[in-house]
């Protein structure tokens, strides 16, 4: 059965993904450098992305209400539960399983086929552990900071819009944002990032270090990436949303 | 030495090499060659770990490589230097990077240290001045001598070479196969080369082994090579019209 050869061969690689590294102080610059790499140089398009989205869904919001009988602070709040339950921790992981997921999948096939994996494992260094472990540790420690990023931008965007467009007031719209709050739904968010990241990282990580061939397959890995990130983030979503939220 | 006994390797139930069994010696520049196609890399590969035999045995200095465990083979490999048929050199290095990176993996030494070994190791490949070039910013050839520096950079026992001399001209296809017997007999290093390039068999080669079709077909050295009576053999090694008149002159 493919699927559980998939499976089969998923945890054997995370087995020596987490075996002990050679040398930590080399996989500390790796770590850095990988930070760098998924997170630092993501800030723009996440900016870019959660301030036109969350202009976006109070301009939608507040075209909805337009009804008395629903106040205006209803926008703030709707805002904020997007943003922050949703919008930032999940289509922002969507969106870096673009960038990111067909990078690092692209990034590892063409070593396996350029024979640069071969050469690691040669000189006797774990080279899934050399390869993969910086980027999912470096994934798992910036990305949540990211959807943090991405909730303050959203939320700014929306009230920036919603007071310019004169569609709701300052004051309202606070007052929606503090309205019925749990402090609870940020940390559900940053638990929903961190597994996302993992399993962006990991599956993608996958896609690329098993790959067999030339430049067609490594597209097609790359392809495959994306794909399978988004969707066991979408499987994932549903299932850490019933046990933490239901 | 490195001992090959009996080894046999299949893909998806089709056999590649059948129940191979040959010596690699040391100090020496031992070739594998055959057609394309005939298992020469799986066989190397097999040797070296990077594909599991399935049967038979691969054996270091009288150390059972193929019966190890991963953990355990990390000692044997940092003793092997490999330069690979397209270098695989890490793209996202430097020359020096890339020559000095097996040493900060393994090498207890300073990084003052370890680049004073890569400048050593540049220098013994020619290619001093290099060091912070991309593997993108210098030519096949330079680059085969920079996966030789890498090769060679933790003071390897055992050196595999897969078709060093593929992509190259002649003259610089010259200057790698000079590179390896020296450093060979320089360094007292078991080298295996595996290649289908007559010339560099006949320049470097101590003791040839002909792989066809899965199966060790011959062995012998460059001496017997020429005349070594096997059809096959003399097929592969005479494949021209033009090698095949230079033979029959000979013979006259």
């Amino acid at each position: 059965m493919p699927l559980f050869n998939h499976i089969g061969r998923y945890f054997i690689l995370l087995g020596n993904v987490f075996s002990r590294p050679e040398r930590f102080s080399v996989y500390w610059k790796q770590i850095v450098f990988e930070i760098d790499k998924i997170g630092i140089k993501s800030i723009g398009i996440i900016a870019m992305l959660s301030a036109f989205m969350g202009a976006v869904i109070c301009i939608q919001t507040a075209a909805q209400i337009d009804s008395g009988w629903i106040p205006a602070y209803t926008i703030g709040f709707t805002v904020r539960q997007t943003t922050i339950l949703e919008f930032s921790p999940t289509i922002m992981l969507v969106i870096l399983a673009g960038k990111v997921g067909s990078n690092i999948a692209s990034e590892i096939g063409t070593m396996r086929i350029s024979e640069q994996i071969d050469a690691i494992e040669i000189m006797g260094v774990n080279s899934a552990g050399y390869l993969i472990l910086p980027k999912i540790i470096a994934a798992c420690l910036i990305i949540p900071f990211l959807v943090i990023i991405s909730m303050f931008l959203g939320i700014g965007a929306g009230a920036l819009i919603g007071v310019m467009a004169n569609l709701v007031s300052y004051s309202n719209y606070e007052l929606g944002l503090h309205l019925d709050f749990k402090p609870f739904s940020v940390a559900y968010a940053i638990i929903k990032s961190f597994v996302f990241a993992f399993l962006m990282t990991t599956i993608s990580a996958y896609c690329g270090y098993y790959v067999k061939g030339g430049a067609l397959e490594v597209g097609k890995a790359s392809t495959q990436a994306v794909v399978y990130s988004v969707v066991f983030i979408m499987i994932f979503n549903v299932i850490l949303t019933i046990l933490l939220l239901l | 030495m490195i001992e090959v006994k009996n080894i046999s390797k299949s893909f998806d139930g089709k056999t590649i090499l059948n129940d191979i069994s040959t010596r690699f010696e040391t100090g020496k520049v031992n070739f594998i060659i055959g057609r394309s196609g005939s298992g020469k890399s799986v066989l190397t590969k097999c040797i070296v770990g990077l594909h599991e035999v399935n049967a038979g045995s691969v054996e270091f200095n009288g150390r059972n490589f193929s019966g190890m465990k991963r953990k355990d083979r990390k000692e044997i490999r940092k003793e092997l230097g490999m330069l690979f048929q397209g270098s695989a050199l890490f793209d996202s290095l430097t020359v020096e990077q890339n020559v000095v990176f097996p040493l900060t993996m393994f090498s207890a030494g300073t990084p003052e240290e370890m680049r004073e070994r890569a400048n050593f190791c540049l220098k013994r490949v020619e290619l001093e001045g290099t060091n912070q070039l991309f593997p993108s910013e210098i030519s096949g050839g330079m680059q085969k001598r920079v996966g030789i520096a890498r090769a060679i950079a933790m003071n390897p026992k055992y050196l595999f070479c897969d078709e060093p001399n593929s992509g190259l001209d002649p003259q610089t296809a010259i200057v790698i196969d000079n590179l390896i017997k020296e450093i060979t007999y320089e360094y007292n290093i078991t080298t295996v080369v595996v290649s289908h390039d007559m010339n560099s068999v006949i320049e470097i080669g101590d003791h040839i082994n002909f792989v066809n079709e899965g199966k060790l077909w011959w062995k012998g050295t460059r001496e017997d090579i020429l005349n070594s009576g096997n059809q096959e053999l003399d097929d592969f090694v005479y494949a021209s019209d033009f090698l095949k008149d230079i033979r029959e002159n000979l013979r006259k």
